[in-house]
């Protein structure tokens, strides 16, 4: 069996947040993965990130499509509904829901296999059509159910644990999110807690497509000396961009910031992202220079993380096709129905 | 055999060079005069620059059919002429542009000739307006030469360009041009001609893409996905059409969702995943596009996911022939996906049934929680029928199925995601953001037990799978019923058809009756089968099986899921892509039945 219940027992001086819940509420399942494994780490941010968004879990829908990443979703937020579906196509369920219902948040789970090829396509599609969710790639550059073959994010220069090299170049999703107009792009890396953690609030309150790539290294097939997306690598490579501070809405914080380093990023939903930048030069808004530095980095050998990209527009699916502001799936199909009265007319123009 | 109210013209015209609009006003004008016409559009996968014809049998028996031999070839395409002139009856007619003079060599076909190039050409400056008028120049001369009423044609032509009322004038002058030609030059009416009927009241003309697109407005449809594929292109096109004139709410936002996907296997995720959000939600394709479905499709039935599929079938295998029409999907969407799946199915037989199996696939989807495939053809898809016209019951409530609110989720504490509390198959489902503490569940295509968790446990899986079974018999029983159409309660010999095949059937019937054969017919409307399937094979020793497949697939079906003995069954097979006639029916029924008499004697 794989499904390992977590005994409901907690101590009664745990932390609530404004809607009583404590982070006990917001987690699932018993992870079967393997341990160590870093995508625990990201479920455990995703937790924190919930727990202090003050979020109703039932008004969250996780999505994912196959792979260990997509098992994920079943170890947190078990009061919310979950979708698992095939593999690669994560994206179109989640179009789908989303078209369904616009008033839920919409968090997609998947992993590098899953995004960076059989779900390239609908990867890319969900991201050009500005759909509003979060997506969030598990990024340990191999397969990990199968045992542990390369993935297309795999660096070139990264060989395997048996020491077999990888004959292709890496496919970066973050610069492909950017390139194709994701609103909201970031890159962290599972063992940095402080970065991810605000990064997946601000990414969760954005309004359009918020694109996470997660380097989350895996213990049993891509964690060895020569990895380029083992624990030490990336410790060791982190480029660090940026730290975000999430501002929920209505609520001011002061922080104390060298005078210049610290920008503001308001969200349409009234939350603030406040920016701490280590490189005063960058601009996230600049889609070139995203690009350019995440290049740059690379071919020094460094994983360029934090916020890399924000387009303040905001414009989601909804707005673009000019769907209702209702949930669709809340308008009783007796409303969507025409009745007979629409059908004379129709009739008429058939003659 | 022809006459009065009863021929074929066939118009071979160049496609892309406006003749479809031209061909349209002429079957239409004949179905306002209260005649059935059965217009066959025969295109082909291509933009420009190729042959295409439109063939319109005209009865005024009311027999839709496709009928061979043509007996008045309008012959606008050089390319074709040879062969088009084949296609014509001994002492038919064949009319052509003689622009360009060509001896033709059938003495016994009646040539007519007309330069209507010429005529173009000294009218219009313009060269695309010499070539759209062309068409009306031909309408007009054939309306001389079968007697159609003028006024409505012009009539046709004015509500065709209703809007554009400036393009009116210049048809209707092409029009009288073709007409006062042909009858300057030649003796009208010709023994072919129409007289005005009532034959057409309370009817209507439509294509089947066209009606199922409007039916899936009226079953609440509010999320369509969807990626372009001939022959089901015109049913998505025509729902978008109808939602924006009929879902739009005052401040002009839609109340549907539509999204041209990037492949097939996004348009029914699309689906998918608004159907298991509570939106009713449906996509639209054909063969190949449900081969790339089948992945999900497996998911859905496991996970028990409702949608609407729009299946236009088209000729298979492969990409196959894009622009002709089969049934030959019907195994491969039965079972679609790997392991054991099976999936529910419904057979519309014209336009109307499309309209009203399109509404209530959606009812069915929810009660069954579960893909309903409705199949379609590029027949009914895309050619205009004479059907009855489109009827909503306003009384009809439409059927949610078993989804729980948050005040029937709080009383029901023992509730299980897949767990059968009715007998029936059917599970209580819940939709994402109804309860803060209750009914959420992991939707997964792994195995699961009945609370949705994954598990390992072969017999727990099992449990569900024979769950599934139950819900299957459970389809069979609330799915619409078979159509019987009993002549003769002594008759042996029975008919099992299904889809576009019911006028061919219904005159091949007529044909073999007056040959002294007397069948009763069954036509099949739904997959599982209903009881009366069966009950009809047991009074009947012989079983024809009229489809448009090569495999008898309809009859492997009926062996296997009805437990019909097969010697009983014989099949008639047609998969050349074209509509079937009559005759390839009654003759093969006729030949099997003298066959059959004489071993009796």
């Amino acid at each position: 069996m794989s499904y390992i219940q977590k005994p409901t027992a907690f101590h009664p001086a745990l932390k609530k947040n404004k809607l009583g819940l404590t982070r006990r509420d917001y987690e699932g399942a018993m992870s079967t993965l393997c341990a160590g494994c870093g995508h625990d780490s990201i479920t455990a941010a995703i937790i924190e990130a919930c727990f202090k968004l003050d979020l109703p879990a039932h008004r969250l829908a996780k999505v994912s499509g196959i792979g260990c990443s997509s098992k994920a979703p079943t170890y947190f937020l078990s009061r919310s509904h979950g979708f698992n579906s095939v593999h690669g196509r994560m994206p179109s369920i989640t179009t789908g829901a989303n078209l369904a219902n616009r008033d839920l948040i919409y968090l997609g789970v998947s992993g590098d296999g899953d995004t960076a090829s059989i779900g390239l396509s609908q990867f890319c599609h969900a991201m050009r059509r500005q759909l509003n969710m979060t997506y969030i790639v598990m990024n340990n550059g191999c397969y990990g159910l199968t045992k542990g073959q390369f993935s297309a994010t795999n660096d070139k220069t990264s060989p395997s644990k048996k020491g077999e090299s990888n004959l292709f170049e890496a496919i970066d999703l973050a610069q492909i999110a950017i390139q194709l107009g994701a609103g909201f792009v970031g890159r962290s890396f599972s063992g940095d807690k402080a970065q991810l953690v605000p990064m997946i609030e601000a990414a969760m309150s954005y309004n359009g497509f918020a694109f996470l790539d997660v380097i989350s290294p895996c213990v049993t097939f891509n964690n060895h000396p020569g990895s380029t997306k083992s624990y030490d690598y990336v410790r060791g490579h982190n480029s660090v961009l940026d730290k975000l501070d999430f501002v929920p809405a209505e609520e001011e914080i002061e922080i104390d910031y060298a005078e210049g380093t610290t920008s503001e990023v308001d969200l349409h939903g009234g939350a603030k992202i406040h920016l701490h930048k280590l490189d005063t030069g960058y601009d996230p808004t600049n889609a070139d220079q995203a690009i350019n530095t995440i290049r740059t980095r690379l071919n020094k050998g460094e994983v360029t993380t934090g916020l890399l990209y924000f387009d303040g527009r905001e414009q989601d699916l909804h707005e673009t096709l000019g769907t209702s502001e209702r949930a669709l799936n809340q308008i009783p199909i007796s409303e969507l129905c025409p009745g007979s009265k629409n059908l004379a007319p129709i009739n008429d123009r058939f003659r | 055999m022809s006459g009065i109210n009863d021929f074929v013209v066939k118009f071979a015209t160049v496609n892309g060079s406006g003749s479809a609009s031209a061909n349209l006003m002429f079957a239409k004008t004949l179905f306002r005069m209260g005649i059935p016409v059965s217009p066959k559009n025969i295109f082909p996968s291509n933009i420009q620059g190729l042959p295409t014809w439109y063939e319109v049998r005209v009865s005024g028996d009311g027999y839709l059919a496709r009928r061979d031999g043509i007996d008045l070839m309008v012959a606008m395409n050089a390319q074709t002429y040879e062969n088009d002139l084949k296609q014509v009856v001994s002492g038919g007619y064949l009319l052509y542009d003689s622009t360009l003079p060509r001896k033709f060599t059938r003495p016994d076909v009646t040539i007519i000739d007309m330069p209507i190039s010429k005529m173009c050409a000294e009218h219009w400056a313009d060269t695309r307006q010499r070539q759209l008028f062309k068409n009306m120049v031909y309408v007009g001369a054939v309306a001389a030469l079968i007697d159609i009423d003028l006024g409505v044609l012009e009539g046709v032509v004015a509500s065709q360009f209703k809007g554009k009322d400036k393009l009116i004038e210049p048809n209707l002058k092409a029009l009288h041009m073709g007409r006062d030609y042909i009858q300057a030059n030649y003796a009208c009416p010709l023994p072919i001609k129409v007289t005005p009927g009532n034959a057409t009241d309370g009817k209507i003309l439509v294509s089947g893409n066209e009606a199922a697109g409007l039916g899936a407005v009226y079953g609440g449809a509010s999320v369509c996905a969807w990626y372009p594929i001939t022959p089901s292109t015109s049913l998505a096109e025509s729902y978008e059409r109808h939602a924006k004139a009929l879902r739009m709410q005052e401040d002009g936002k839609k109340l549907f969702g539509m999204v041209q996907a990037e492949d097939e296997l996004a348009a029914i995720g699309i689906a998918i995943g608004a159907g298991w959000n509570g939106a009713r939600s449906f996509t639209a394709t054909s063969g190949p596009g449900v081969s790339l479905m089948n992945e999900f499709l497996g998911l859905a039935y496991y996970a028990e996911v409702p949608l609407v599929l729009f299946n236009v079938q088209r000729g298979g295998p492969s990409t196959g022939m894009p622009t002709r029409t089969q049934q030959s999907d019907v195994l491969s969407c039965a079972y679609a996906s790997h392991g054991d799946t099976r999936h529910v199915l419904l057979f519309p037989t014209d336009p109307t049934e499309c309209f009203t199996f399109a509404a209530q696939a959606f009812d069915l989807a929810e009660r069954l929680q579960t893909p309903v495939i409705v199949m379609s053809d590029l027949d009914i898809g895309m050619n205009d029928w004479v059907c009855d016209e489109l009827d909503w019951d306003d009384a009809h409530v439409h059927d949610r199925g078993k989804v729980l609110s948050a005040e029937e989720l709080d009383a029901m504490p023992d509730w299980g995601r897949y767990k059968d509390i009715d007998g029936d198959g059917i599970t209580y489902r819940t939709i994402p953001g109804t309860h803060p503490t209750k009914g959420a569940f992991f939707t997964r295509g792994t195995s699961h037990d009945e609370s949705a968790r994954y598990t390992e446990d072969g017999v727990v899986n099992a449990q569900v799978m024979d769950r599934l079974l139950t819900k299957f018999q459970t389809a069979a029983s609330i799915l619409p019923k078979p159509v019987s159409d009993i002549r003769d309660e002594s008759s042996r010999i029975g008919i099992i058809y299904f889809g576009a095949n019911r006028p061919a059937v219904m005159e091949a019937m007529d044909r073999l009756r007056d040959a002294g054969v007397v069948a009763n017919a069954l036509r099949i409307t739904a997959f599982p089968f209903a009881e009366e399937v069966r009950a009809f094979a047991d009074d009947h020793d012989r079983i024809y099986v009229v489809e448009q497949n090569q495999g008898g697939q309809m009859r492997q079906l009926l062996m296997v899921e009805a437990d019909i003995q097969r010697a009983k069954l014989i099949s008639i097979l047609n998969y050349d892509g074209m509509p079937m006639t009559a005759e390839f029916i009654r003759a093969r029924i006729g030949a099997a039945e003298s066959h059959a008499k004489i071993a009796a004697e």
